[in-house]
């Protein structure tokens, strides 16, 4: 198929119904509402549904069913909505449910405004909701990969039987770049055997449970599940990381920024590396078993004002190198700003 | 590395975003990394409204265009706001129907004003002020070629099924006025 220039929301939600998702349900928040907007219309040319509920609360649980049944589905929030879908989340993931939730972040905690931030780090990689739990997690930095990533998605959650959650931000979400979609195709909802259908008397009957830890095994089983996402989902992308002095880390809108940065001090002569992160969780633990001695210092650089990184990157490298951050909750990170920074943390570790 | 940042602004309806949308498409069959980005935030029906488009050799990091190599402004607030983001050098396009006769501007920017709206009303497609506004740049700046860029503004509205036969002669006087 050929390019085509489209936002990301909104390449985010053609992809969603080209990969054979037929059901979404939601309630409108910006910087998430071309979305819902694109699909309300567009949903229905395809056969599918598409339910504006009257809450969150609404959408998270009526999404459970949807995927009980097998079907394709995706809800979409940003941070206070998404924060109402927790205790749902929670409850899918100890169903072991295959969905999609996708959050556009921005800024701040409570009502905090539209604009782009990646503040739900934590919330998104740490399980966000009550129990013992986390969440597969994508974040891509631009259309081409929004739109990729959420092709992708359907299949991790259903590989795993587990939700995956999108980590998208308003500048990401807002922006428009040439893009070329999956073909659109059907999805099987008879596919999987687990999923539930009504039976004649003498059916083979199904159960989908929010209780399994009375099963024998449960735990086996959960530590499994989790270590096979963690030995093969790891996702990130490294950029001059051989020889840097310096490594970045990064992920989403503020990666952009890093890779002008890495771009920018090599052409000075100043070696800088980049890992972008893909998945935040698993978290690409394998991308620093790659950093080369010469490396002396990392760099978080996200839109947040604690620096949400900085511990995972610590974890990564065995605590073995000093890691600071860079970056505002409300303002995008500037290419010199990063530079500059790098600059002052290795004059501080070689000082 | 070959950059152009441009900011298209203007009010609500002059047609500021379309503008920038097909400057866009237009750097996109020409296979190079092109970014739109809409004005975001609280705005009111009437008020002003604004798209960064930047088109680049290589990948681009920010959304914002923060040093413009081109100003399309459809009004005289749109000057106001965006003048001192310019280049030395950059282009400024400015709807003269609308901005103050003796306005001055930046001695280091090349002003070019065009009566967009009279041209467009002359030729009984009012609403295709900002397609008179690209014909006028494409000409001035060579960004694109005039035949090329016109049939891409055809391709545009042919897309969305609103072909216009008028929004041709509205881009050729364009380029006529700055010839």
């Amino acid at each position: 198929m050929a390019k085509t220039l489209m936002k990301g929301n909104e390449a985010l939600a053609e992809t969603a119904l080209r990969v054979g998702c037929r059901f979404f349900c939601g309630y409108p928040i910006t910087p998430q509402s071309e979305i819902m907007e694109y699909l309300s219309w567009r949903m229905a040319e395809v056969g599918g549904e598409f339910v504006q509920t009257e809450s969150e609360l609404s959408a998270i649980n009526m999404l459970m069913g949807a995927a009980a049944v097998g079907a394709r589905a995706f809800t979409s929030s940003s941070g206070p909505g998404f924060s109402l879908m927790q205790e749902g989340i929670s409850y899918i993931v100890a169903a072991d449910l295959p969905l999609v939730v996708v959050n556009v972040m921005r800024e701040g905690s409570g009502l905090g405004n539209i604009g782009a931030s990646q503040g739900d780090y934590w919330q998104m990689t740490r399980g966000g909701g009550h129990g013992d739990y986390r969440t597969i997690v994508l974040a891509p930095a631009g259309v081409q990969e929004t739109s990729n990533l959420m092709a992708e998605s359907f299949d991790l959650a259903e590989k795993y039987r587990h939700p995956v959650l999108i980590c998208s931000d308003a500048a990401v979400g807002q922006m428009v770049e040439p893009v070329t979609l999956p073909e659109l195709r059907e999805h099987d909802i008879n596919k999987y055997d687990w999923a539930l259908r009504g039976c004649k008397p003498g059916d083979e009957i199904r159960t989908i449970q929010n209780v399994y830890f009375l099963d024998e095994d449960y735990e086996n089983h959960l530590r499994q599940k989790y270590a096979d996402i963690e030995a093969n989902e790891q996702r990130w992308e490294s950029i001059e990381i051989a020889d840097a002095e310096l490594v970045l880390v990064s992920y989403g809108i503020s990666s952009r920024f890093c890779k002008e940065a890495v771009r920018n001090a090599r052409s000075a002569g100043f070696k800088l590396g980049l890992i972008r992160l893909i998945t935040l969780w698993p978290f690409p633990v394998k991308a620093f078993a790659e950093v080369s001695p010469s490396t002396k210092a990392f760099l978080s650089v996200e839109m947040s004002t604690l620096g949400q990184l900085v511990d995972d990157i610590r974890l990564a490298t065995g605590c073995a190198h000093p890691v600071d951050h860079y970056g505002s909750m409300m303002a995008l990170p500037e290419t010199k700003g990063i530079i500059g920074k790098a600059q002052a943390v290795l004059k501080k570790v070689s000082g | 590395m070959a950059k152009t940042d441009i900011i298209c602004a203007g009010f609500g309806g002059q047609g500021v975003l379309v503008a920038g949308l097909i400057l866009a498409t237009a750097a996109m069959d020409e296979d190079k990394h092109i970014l739109w980005y809409p004005s975001y935030g609280v705005e009111m029906r009437g008020g002003t409204a604004n798209c960064n488009v930047k088109i680049s050799d290589e990948e681009i990091a920010s959304p914002f265009a923060t040093e413009l190599d081109i100003l399309f402004a459809m009004n005289e607030a749109s000057i106001n706001k965006f003048e001192g983001r310019l280049l030395p050098n950059a282009y400024l396009f400015y709807n003269s129907s609308v901005v103050a006769p003796d306005r001055q501007f930046r001695p280091d920017v090349k002003a070019v004003g065009v009566p967009a709206n009279e041209i467009a009303g002359e030729l009984g497609n009012p609403k295709g002020a900002n397609i008179v506004m690209l014909g006028a740049l494409a000409k001035t700046t060579g960004l694109f070629g005039l035949d090329y860029l016109k049939r891409t503004v055809d391709a545009y509205f042919e897309n969305k099924g609103k072909h216009n036969p008028k929004n041709a002669p509205c881009f050729d006087r364009g380029a006529a006025y700055v010839s």
